[in-house]
């Protein structure tokens, strides 16, 4: 089986987030860079495929500016095949944009399955995956937290609230990947020192005019400190006095 | 519970601008050293120490280790949590290609073993005794010994042991009393206890090497007497797998202050089966291959510490509020500011960060002259690396220990109560880091070591090589303008460190008390003089890169020069201090009759 993982470069979440001077998005000084959550899930998950079947490849392919290749090297070192770099100056927020210049990689090569996190965990749009698969007119599943190939059938599970739902569909298709599929594993030291002997491809990345931009970013503004009231039953009637006269949440 | 976060922007900038790593690569055997992939080894190897070993500190501590029958239990997670590190092939990074290692730079080692270290002090002593046992077989066992037991360390699928003390023999290892008997087949059966044995007895891998001191019949008495052997606690069968139960038994553990995951033991050898390695009569000299490289290991375990509780310490005190700054309010919508406006907390906090990265970039230049020491095809550029090493192994050992006790115990102090208190876990790193002061030698050991052995050693060679290098990192800070305070300090430092060394090396030859008297101050100074070193230099080139542009942000030079200014304005004086209390002599300590205690 080919598959291929379309993976994201993400700051990692765990910071203060500043705000750049253009407040069209984040300061970058200091801040550190992964592959994104949920794509992380799905590079594990292909490469669990892969080392069942015991045979094939997953090729990891990412946008963006040189930093990427990070990203991809890291793939690489959990055990992907190769990976493409599709080389642009800064990733472009428009997912449709994104969407193109990865279906016209894409589109050229004969994949099985083609992979995406459920959404990459700095934007949160998840339309990428949905949106390749319409432009290369497959089928698509979106976050199957299982997933099962067999003769060139899937089966894909599907959270839902209270209960899950079990898809079927036919290669090769587009799916995208929720959490608890597979924890990712870490690159290992061997992995790593694989990982600088695999090819990695960077070509042009075959982007439209984006037709959404940042208009503008803020943070959240800054709680206000609490008030303590008082303690115990007496200071009860205060609350309530105060829930009905300052905050009128009580009538 | 506290956080680790692994220090991979600070190894970045040693890696790429302080040092130039990414000439390794170029030393024979280094080739797969590529600067890259020692980058991406910091940063997968942080991530793994964060994520898989950090965790199981905390509960390990609480849990310690079980004793039953004969058998110890280590903490939970501990025996994955191995597999995991030698699958991987952290365990093995620096070991042998041709044993199964990964042939990186002791560089990179050195760096991952500070992370291992700061994540689980008790859980990194497994595999450091097992990559002891490694390099005490790799430099002196034969062929066939290391062919059968060396792949199977590297695996992870057996550990090891030092077995040095005895109950009545500690520092004085001339004591021991263990006895090794030859066997017709060349084979030794050895008899006598061992004590304090770290990882004695584990259920980590399924077989446990122990490098042990044991006397031969014929043996002179003291340490001119002492052999090494090699008693696996299963004797490997013809296809090399466990074989037969041999006869070494762990008595009992014992309950400590620290590192309580880590298994201390009592090792009774019962006419036990053990093969001798290296020659008769010459395995304390042996030992000391493995000691030296153990004290760079045990300096490194306080780095680790003495890292995590500053990592800890910050964050704490960037969230607590009480009182008020005493500059005017901070935060005026909150009911105080933060602790971390307080002039003393910074004080504090600034002591550990300006011990931590100055003595974390001295482990990096330590562990590079290590590499070059190794591999570089000069032999008498090795042999100048080899005195550098030789020189700062005990330096590394005592400073960055009792640095470490410093540390930590500011840590628990930056955050009051709750310090002091298990849930933060900030009490565990004094009592982890305490036990650094005192096996591979107590710091007073590694004094008398540099200032009784290293320094007389051709006339003080090692001490003139390293000056050399010192004066010439001196001369080029000069040169900066903006340095000129910093390299002021640092020039009066290191003519104390001359006088110093100059007292021990006149007064020692009629009275050697002169010498234990001034030994401890004399490495105190040594210590901050090398930190001291380091400081000018990251100094100097954050101060030239913030101009220039280098890899790093701003901020982090920035941080780098005013962290440099805290340590040559209020740590280097100590230097003064001590020389003072050097210089006092012998006779203020030796001048009491004994029957006045
Ligand atoms: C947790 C733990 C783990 C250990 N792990 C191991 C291990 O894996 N393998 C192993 O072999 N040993 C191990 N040890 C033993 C350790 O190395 C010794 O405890 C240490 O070498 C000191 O020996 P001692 O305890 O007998 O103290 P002593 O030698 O009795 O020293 C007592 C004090 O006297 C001082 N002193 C001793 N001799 C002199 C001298 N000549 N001049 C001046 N001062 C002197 C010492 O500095 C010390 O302050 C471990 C110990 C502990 C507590």
């Amino acid at each position: 089986m080919r598959i291929a993982v379309c993976i994201k470069r993400v700051p990692d979440m765990d910071v203060k987030f500043r705000i750049a001077g253009h407040a069209k998005g984040v300061d970058e000084t200091g801040l550190k860079y992964d592959m994104a959550d949920f794509d992380g899930y799905a590079v594990e998950a292909a490469l669990q495929m892969m080392e069942k079947e015991g045979a094939g490849e997953v090729v990891v392919v990412s946008l963006g500016p040189d930093a990427v290749q990070e990203t991809l090297r890291k793939a690489l070192s959990m055990g992907a095949t190769s990976a493409i770099q599709l080389k642009c100056d800064e990733v472009p927020f428009d997912g449709f944009a994104v969407a193109s210049a990865l279906a016209s990689e894409l589109g050229g090569a004969t994949y099985d399955l083609i992979m995406f996190g459920r959404m990459s965990t700095d934007n949160a749009n998840g339309v990428v995956g949905p949106m390749v698969a319409e432009l290369l007119g497959l089928p698509v599943v979106t976050a199957c937290s299982k997933l099962e190939i067999v003769a060139g059938r899937g089966t894909a599970r599907r959270e839902l609230e209270g209960g899950a739902e079990f898809v079927a569909f036919d290669l090769p298709a587009v799916v995208t990947i929720d959490e608890g599929i597979a924890r990712p594993r870490y690159p290992s030291l061997k992995g790593i020192m694989a990982a600088k002997k695999k090819p990695l491809a960077t070509k042009p990345a075959n982007l439209p005019e984006p037709r959404l931009v940042i208009a503008r970013m803020d943070l959240p503004p800054e709680r206000k400190a609490g008030r303590i009231v008082g303690e115990g039953a007496a200071a009860v009637p205060e609350l309530v006095r105060l829930l009905q006269q300052e905050a009128k949440v009580l009538a | 519970m506290p956080t680790f976060r692994a220090p991979v922007v600070d190894y970045r900038f040693l890696f790429r601008e302080l040092f130039d790593v990414a000439s390794l690569a170029s030393l024979p055997g280094y080739v797969n050293a590529d600067l890259d992939v020692l980058l991406t080894a910091l940063e997968e190897g942080g991530r793994f120490c964060e994520d898989v070993i950090a965790p199981l500190n905390m509960p390990g501590d609480a849990a310690g280790c079980r004793w039953e029958a004969g058998d110890v239990k280590t903490p939970e997670g501990f025996p994955a949590a191995y597999a995991a590190l030698a699958d991987a092939g952290w365990l093995s990074l620096a070991c042998d290609p041709a044993y199964g290692g990964q042939g990186l730079p002791f560089t990179l080692r050195f760096a991952i073993d500070e992370m291992l270290y700061a994540a689980n002090l008790s859980f990194a002593m497994y595999p450091g005794l097992a990559l002891g046992v490694y390099e005490g077989l790799y430099a002196h066992a034969g062929t066939a010994l290391k062919e059968l037991y060396l792949p199977r360390v590297v695996s992870g699928k057996w550990a090891g042991t030092m077995c040095l003390t005895e109950a009545h023999a500690g520092t004085d290892l001339g004591l021991i009393r263990t006895a090794a008997v030859p066997n017709p087949d060349g084979s030794c059966l050895l008899t006598g206890q061992k004590v304090f044995i770290s990882a004695g007895e584990h259920d980590l891998t399924e077989n446990i090497l122990h490098l042990v001191l044991a006397r031969l019949p014929d043996a002179p008495p003291g340490t001119h007497g002492i052999s090494m052997f090699l008693v696996p606690k299963f004797v490997p069968d013809a296809n090399g797998a466990p074989g037969a139960r041999n006869a070494v038994f762990c008595r009992s553990i014992e309950h400590k202050m620290g590192i309580r995951g880590s298994a201390t033991c009592v090792l009774d050898f019962d006419r036990a089966t053990g093969w001798l390695v290296g020659e008769p009569h010459k395995g304390l000299r042996a030992m000391f291959t493995l000691m030296n490289a153990a004290r760079l290991g045990v300096g490194l375990q306080g780095l680790g510490l003495a890292g995590v509780s500053y990592g800890n310490a910050v964050a704490y005190a960037r969230e607590r509020r009480q009182g008020r700054s005493l500059s005017g309010v901070k935060d005026p919508q909150a009911s105080a500011d933060r602790i971390l406006h307080h002039a003393d907390i910074r004080r504090g906090l600034l002591w550990m960060r300006a011990f931590v990265e100055g003595a974390r970039a001295l482990a990096t230049w330590t562990a590079f002259q290590i590499d070059v020491e190794l591999r570089h095809p000069d032999s008498s550029v090795r042999e100048e690396a080899a005195d550098l090493v030789a020189l700062m192994t005990p330096v590394i050992k005592a400073f960055f220990t009792d640095g470490a006790f410093v540390a930590t115990n500011i840590g628990v102090q930056t955050l009051g109560g709750h310090g002091y208190i298990r849930d933060y876990g900030m009490e565990q790193f004094v009592r982890d880091a305490r036990i650094g002061q005192i096996y591979e030698g107590t710091n007073y050991v590694q004094a008398l070591d540099l200032a009784g052995r290293k320094l007389p050693d051709g006339n003080g060679r090692m001490l003139r090589r390293y000056l050399a290098i010192v004066r010439a990192e001196l001369a080029e800070a000069e040169r900066d303008p903006n340095l000129a305070a910093m390299a002021n300090a640092f020039g009066a430092a290191v003519n104390r460190l001359s006088r110093g060394a100059m007292h021990l090396a006149t007064k020692g030859i009629a009275n050697g008390d002169e010498v234990g008297a001034a030994a401890s101050d004399f490495l105190q100074i040594f210590g901050y003089v090398a930190v001291g070193h380091m400081w000018l230099r990251q100094a100097r080139v954050a101060s030239q890169r913030r101009v220039t542009g280098g890899k790093m942000d701003q901020r982090f030079y920035d941080a780098k020069i005013r962290t440099a200014r805290y340590f040559f304005e209020r740590m280097l004086p100590q230097t003064e201090t001590l020389l003072v209390t050097l210089m006092s002599g012998a006779g203020n300590v030796m001048d009491f009759d004994d029957d006045a205690w």
